[in-house]
């Protein structure tokens, strides 16, 4: 059996933090601070930070309790998490739909006739209503949870195979995703398409990141730091980068070679395209070696809000997309300057800081408190959210 | 810390004090900003060939967004003003904007049409402006890119030029319509099939950075909404005459933006 690591790595709570403040900048629509997350550098994004480190944490926390207390107790476990992660998922979208139901009520401008067509689907709440519970209806930028709920309901058996032979575990994952681009596997979505963030695909993201919890990243150490290794990582970054800004100054367009634009395009964050894959590994073999697991200064004040927002990630997560929501709503009905968009963006970090704090010293005096304590591996207790 | 609260609500608030409200435009002239969001990355030489020739047609094909409401919803809106523009820019030039316009139409709802479209407008430009309604009822991404591919096709088996126009900046929905991957996808085509886009979506953004105008303004009256398409219409022929310049260039020296992006 794969040992499973007994202290917990910080760097994983500090760039998941990282990865949820990134994902809320991203997420309040016309943010001008979202010009300084990842996304906008290179192609891969905060998603990629936030699935890879959830599926390390995960086998963090349910490999133990696989390992204590057998398949059923853990995979109940996981399929509790993945009940709470949906009951999360429908309170988002219910704020979702407060928003839509003010925006329908008090919006009107000739100049947006097409764009408010958007708002008929309150003509049919049934229907709606049933296809989000149904996880078919999905309303911007309300797919990670969704994702995440699919990755948790298959991820007791993987995690059972990948316990006794880690590399076929790590295989079948990556033959799921083959698969899914040669079969084109995804999940119908309503009304039209299908899930943007497709889960047959994404898994292997998820997998790579307990395959890595349960011993891989000791065996890739040789490789991750080489300095052969951390060339091509630099190498790669400046390729993607310079990619990049041809999006964003399309005259420099003409100097990517016909044969390359042909290669890459189009970047499937859908698929989850290899692309983005290696732009994810670059970033995390860079961090690796510059951020050591006993760096002190993980432990200094500096990085405690990131690290203490990447230990609640799910309740942090939720009040992000809530915060975004307001967010989006001050902008609408305050104010849309450029200081306003500063201001509601180090406002809603402050205050995913100080709901994190606070659930840490809610766990703090329920274990204090009366009563049996609970038991040192159930999830949530361990240092850490999954 | 219970003091800093009120401090930390009213900030928004002093946020907008402190910032002087701007003047919105009033005149189409007040709307071409100082850097340009409507650079020029490929070249028309159909339309460069038509203002040679001294007669210029181009056909604007889109949804709701090409159009304006009320009875005068067709002059006011772009195509008109482009019209207009053009012909005041090209003295002597022939010059005819055809519409094939009707709203929430997707990409592959407007493809359908195209070819009878250019057929009867034989333009030497087509303007596209898609992307809104599909990003509305999620289209599958790679269908969308695919349906552009299609028409770009049969647009340059016609004979015609292509131009893209991507979807408006509308921030009051934004939080409802994932435009994000079509307007990618759109970049994307546009950049595998050399096809210039105009980036109505960064300019109407940058308009409102500018304070050239309110996009958020919660009004019945068109002012706003006509003055906006007034706007688009001449920067638009701007931008195509730019196109149609790097084009000489490129006669003068034989496939120069080809070659160099085909390098």
């Amino acid at each position: 059996m794969a040992p499973v690591p007994v202290e917990r790595d910080l760097r994983l709570d500090l760039f998941r933090g990282i990865a949820l403040w990134l994902i809320f900048l991203d997420h309040i629509p016309s943010n001008a601070v979202s010009w300084i997350t990842i996304r906008n550098y290179g192609f891969s994004d905060a998603t990629e930070i936030f699935v890879f480190i959830s599926g390390y944490t995960a086998a963090f926390v349910y490999g133990r309790a696989m390992q204590t207390h057998g398949f059923i107790v853990a995979a109940a476990r996981v399929l509790k998490r993945a009940w709470q992660i949906y009951v999360a998922h429908v309170f988002l979208f219910t704020i979702y739909l407060a928003e839509i139901a003010w925006v329908a009520h008090s919006f009107e401008n000739p100049l947006y006739t097409e764009e408010m067509g958007i708002l008929n689907f309150l003509n049919n709440p049934d229907v709606t209503i049933i296809q989000a519970l149904l996880l078919k209806f999905k309303p911007v930028n309300m797919d990670v949870l969704p994702l995440y709920i699919m990755l948790l309901l298959w991820f007791a058996p993987i995690l059972w195979l990948l316990l006794r032979s880690p590399s076929l575990g790590l295989v079948v994952s990556a033959a799921i995703y083959s698969m899914s681009w040669l079969f084109e596997w995804n999940i119908p979505a309503w009304p039209t398409g299908a899930w943007v963030f497709n889960p047959f695909a994404w898994q292997l993201l998820f997998v790579f990141g307990a395959w890595c919890a349960l011993g891989g990243a000791q065996r890739l150490a040789r490789w991750t730091h080489s300095p052969v290794t951390f060339l091509l990582a630099v190498v790669y970054l400046i390729f993607a980068f310079a990619i990049a800004m041809t999006w964003y100054f399309p005259p420099l367009g003409f100097y990517v070679p016909k044969f390359v634009g042909d290669a890459i395009y189009p970047i499937d964050k859908t698929n989850l395209d290899v692309l983005r894959i290696i732009h994810f590994l670059s970033l995390a073999v860079i961090t690796i070696n510059f951020v050591p697991k006993e760096w002190p200064a993980l432990r200094s004040p500096v990085f405690w809000p990131a690290i203490v927002c990447g230990q609640h990630s799910l309740g942090i997560f939720c009040l992000g997309v809530f915060l975004s929501f307001a967010g989006h709503f001050v902008f609408t009905e305050v104010s849309n300057r450029i200081l306003t968009h500063v201001i509601v963006s180090f406002t809603g970090i402050v205050l995913m800081v100080a709901a994190a704090a606070l659930i840490s010293w809610y766990r703090q005096i329920e274990r204090q408190g009366p009563g049996p304590r609970p038991p040192a591996t159930k999830p949530g207790y361990a240092g850490g959210d999954v | 810390m219970k003091g800093r609260l009120p401090l930390l609500m009213a900030l928004p608030f002093l946020a907008m004090l402190g910032c002087p409200l701007p003047a919105f435009a009033t005149h189409p002239d007040e709307c071409r900003l100082p850097d340009s969001h409507t650079e020029v990355s490929f070249p028309l030489p159909q339309v460069a060939r038509a203002v040679a020739d001294k007669h210029l047609t181009v056909l604007v094909v889109g949804a709701g967004s090409s159009i304006l409401p009320g009875p005068n919803g067709v002059k006011r809106a772009f195509p008109a003003r482009l019209e207009q523009a053009l012909a005041a820019k090209l003295p002597g030039v022939e010059v005819h904007v055809a519409t094939d316009v009707k709203a929430r139409r997707t990409a592959g709802a407007m493809v359908k049409t195209l070819g009878a479209a250019l057929a009867a407008a034989k333009p030497a430009l087509m303007i596209w402006q898609t992307a809104t309604v599909d990003a509305m009822l999620a289209v599958d991404p790679d269908e969308f890119s695919q349906m552009l591919d299609k028409g770009i096709n049969t647009a340059r088996s016609a004979h015609a030029d292509v131009m893209f126009i991507n979807p408006q900046y509308s921030p009051r929905t934004d939080s409802m319509i994932a435009l994000g991957t079509y307007v990618e996808n759109m970049r994307w085509v546009a950049v595998q099939q050399e096809v210039p886009v105009f980036d109505r979506f960064g300019l109407m953004r940058a308009w409102a950075d500018a304070g050239t105008f309110d996009f958020y303004s919660t009004t019945k009256k068109l002012d706003m909404a006509e003055l906006v398409h007034d706007c688009l219409g001449l920067l638009l022929a701007d931008f195509i005459l730019e196109a149609a310049k790097v084009t000489d260039k490129a006669t003068d020296k034989p496939g120069e933006p080809h070659t160099e992006s085909g390098r």
